[in-house]
């Protein structure tokens, strides 16, 4: 058997298969993240709570009302969705005309309270949250033992990515959205309503937030810290991606992944960290990030 | 004039009503993870458990105030020493209990002796406290790496599970549970194959459990603890890697973990503890007054030690109407323990209290009655079998 630094081929294959589930997970939320920034400039630190609460909601859903995973899927980002949009007009909307540190702290603020509410409410271990029958099992690859849940979740963060990036690229409302951040009062002169634009993109950014704490439930704990764990490693990946970069953020979010699942195998104790290594060094040599256009 | 002497009568009214009673007053430190991965095995439980512990001593009737204080090390040991230290020499802390997180625990184990203070650990699990790193005013209550792993390595060798993979923790706790589970496993004549350290705390377990997978050991070792072991464990599930015929180890399993876990997932899972709230009717009676000021759950065994380690202290002040660390820590030693958690036991010279540990079987959902009702007991390993032997510790404090 053909092998790579003592490691055989088909192992190796399994590890890149689960960095890039890993990584699916990095790209939605650094979509979400770039999308914020990209048009309201805000740095948003609730991201990780918001991902935490879109998991907390499909268990509430599924326990309080019985409602499964499916329904889960669209409802969680519609709820906490929701939710974020009454954080923008209550709370962020205050804060456009101000410094970038202010919305920082701002969110980073919210995060630790809505943490902390559902720390107080829940504990920190964890509510269990089944994998759906229809994606239970798994199927041998040959190379390794695939469960299809992760399979899914490679498929479904693609095909979200793709489908926001194409949004905002290639419709009109994205070309709103754009031109909205370019220059808010000329869009505004042409009757377009830039307030409430702005409000449902937080609102989208958001969702997508949830959406990946939705598909997160089953493959990991839910509980009150999993965004918090999360979420320097996906500033991470926004900052080396470009800071409000939308392709950026995606690639890197896969990239990162296959990184990362690497160093799992040659030296499992710096797989924490080698995120932050290739940010250093990119930070070095391309401080815009990989797709950011330079200031 | 006036003023000096009314103060001077008012100082001298406050010795004699001190004196009057007699009071010693002790103020007790609970330090723990209150935010983070193990705030639910210690945390405001400890507390809890600690506030029980000082009404049933019926502290105030003995003429000992007892007053208790709590923070949050965020599991750092920067953190937590630098707690300790503020403590023992700004806010009149006595005796520090608790202390999860070994790399913590061994933290404050050097301040607390370099203070001379009394340190009641119950959450750390590193045998290093009472090993290379004992000190003389530490004592080991709850359990440590060498009683998990003669428990669950041992067992789970005789039953012929004889090759290894660890899953190690990479930090003081890992190493120490990876360390002595190797030695029970090799001297039942098993043998360790590989093992790999992953970063702490950690989400994503897949890759390492593959490589586990691939090792092709019958014993797969995890040396990790509290939202570790519980993604570890659904994990090896998904993976598919436990129906393929490697057996799981959690070396270190709380009851918060099998909560969190449900038992459809953690049923069979064989697991060392010191505690469960079910064994016998003091047990019983402790949790069911613990899970009404808890919000329902149950003590996990190092809250049980916290309650059964404070227990134990104010009985040695109590004896000796003082509270000088020399004094205590003499007494706490002399003196055999028995409290209705933990049993009959003692403390050895090398600090390490001395109680049975029991290997249990976590339930099927079909087996359990109701709510908590998740272990049933495999084997009762007695306390002098249980612990690190005291000929050839390396702990200097035995030779002497």
């Amino acid at each position: 058997m053909s092998t790579i630094l003592g490691v055989p081929l088909p192992a190796l294959f399994g590890q890149l298969l689960l960095g890039l589930i890993n990584g699916s997970f990095y790209a939605i939320l650094s979509l979400g993240l770039a999308i914020i920034f990209g048009l309201l400039n805000i740095i948003n630190f609730t991201h990780g709570a918001l991902y935490m609460m879109g998991a907390f909601v499909a268990w509430m859903l599924l326990n309080y009302a019985g409602i499964g995973y499916w329904p889960a899927l669209i409802l969680s980002p519609l709820i906490v969705g929701a939710f974020g949009v009454i954080i923008e007009r209550l709370f962020i909307s205050r804060l456009y005309n101000l410094d970038h540190l202010y919305g920082l702290l701002l969110t980073f603020g919210l995060a630790l309270i809505i943490q902390g509410l559902f720390r107080n409410q829940y504990g920190v271990s964890g509510l269990p949250y089944g994998i759906p029958a229809e994606l239970q099992g798994a199927q041998n690859l040959g190379f390794m033992f695939m469960p299809n849940y992760r399979g899914w979740v490679v498929i479904a963060s693609l095909v979200v990515c793709l489908a926001t990036w194409f949004v905002i690229e290639k419709t009109k409302l994205g070309a709103y959205l754009r031109a909205a951040t370019e220059n808010p009062t000329l869009v505004g002169a042409f009757g377009i309503n830039v307030p409430r634009l702005i409000t449902l993109t937080y609102g989208f950014g958001v969702a997508l937030a949830a959406f990946a704490g939705v598909l997160a439930a089953p493959v990991y704990s839910v509980n009150p810290n999993m965004g918090a764990d999360l979420i320097i490693v996906v500033f991470a990946v926004v900052v080396i991606g470009g800071m409000g970069s939308i392709l950026g953020s995606v690639i890197t979010g896969f990239g990162l992944g296959l990184v990362e699942g690497l160093t799992k195998v040659f030296y499992p104790e710096a797989s924490a960290t080698v995120i932050f290594i290739v940010m250093v060094i990119v930070l070095l040599v391309k401080p815009a990030g990989l797709f950011g256009r330079a200031a | 004039m006036r003023f000096k002497t009314l103060l001077l009568v008012t100082a001298l009214a406050g010795l004699a009503a001190g004196a009057a009673q007699a009071q010693v007053s002790v103020k007790i430190g609970v330090l723990n993870d209150r935010s983070g991965l193990y705030s639910d095995l210690t945390g405001e439980g400890s507390v809890v458990a600690a506030k029980m512990a000082v009404e049933d001593f019926k502290a105030a009737e003995k003429g000992i105030k007892v007053d208790i204080i709590s923070a949050d090390h965020q599991n750092k040991p920067d953190v937590g020493s630098s707690i300790a230290r503020q403590w023992y020499d700004q806010d009149g802390v006595d005796v520090i209990v608790d202390v999860p997180a070994s790399s913590v625990g061994l933290a404050v184990a050097q301040v607390s002796r370099e203070k001379s203070k009394v340190y009641l650990n119950s959450g750390s699990a590193t045998s290093n406290l009472t090993g290379a790193q004992c000190s003389p005013f530490t004592v080991h209550w709850s359990y440590d790496t060498v009683a998990l792993a003669n428990g669950t390595g041992g067992a789970l060798v005789k039953q012929g599970g004889d090759t290894w993979f660890f899953l190690t923790a990479d930090y003081e706790f890992g190493h120490a549970l990876e360390r002595d589970t190797t030695a029970v496993i090799v001297k039942n004549g098993g043998k360790v194959i590989g093992s790999v350290k992953t970063p702490f705390p950690g989400t994503d377990f897949s890759s390492f459990l593959l490589q586990a997978q691939a090792s092709k050991a019958k014993v797969i070792g995890l040396a990790n603890a509290g939202g570790d072991t519980i993604n570890s464990i659904k994990q090896a599930g998904e993976f598919g890697i436990t129906q393929a015929g490697q057996t799981l180890a959690g070396l270190l399993v709380f009851i918060n973990d099998v909560h969190a876990l449900g038992l459809k997932t953690a049923q069979g899972l064989v697991l060392t503890s010191s505690f469960y709230w079910d064994l016998n009717d003091g047990t019983r009676a402790f949790s069911k007054r613990f899970g009404e000021r808890a919000g329902g759950k149950m003590p996990s065994m190092v809250q049980a030690g916290v309650y059964a380690s404070i227990l134990h202290y104010l009985k040695a002040v109590e004896a000796l109407k003082s509270k000088d660390s020399q004094q205590v820590m003499a007494k706490m030693k002399e003196m055999p323990t028995d409290d209705p958690l933990f049993g009959k036991g003692y403390i050895r010279a090398d600090g390490r209290k001395i109680h049975d540990m029991y290997l249990f079987e976590v339930k099927k959902p079909e087996e359990s009655k109701g709510a908590w009702d998740y272990y049933k007991l495999r084997a009762t390993i007695p306390g002098d079998q249980a612990f690190r032997p005291l000929e050839g510790s390396p702990c200097p404090l035995v030779k002497s």
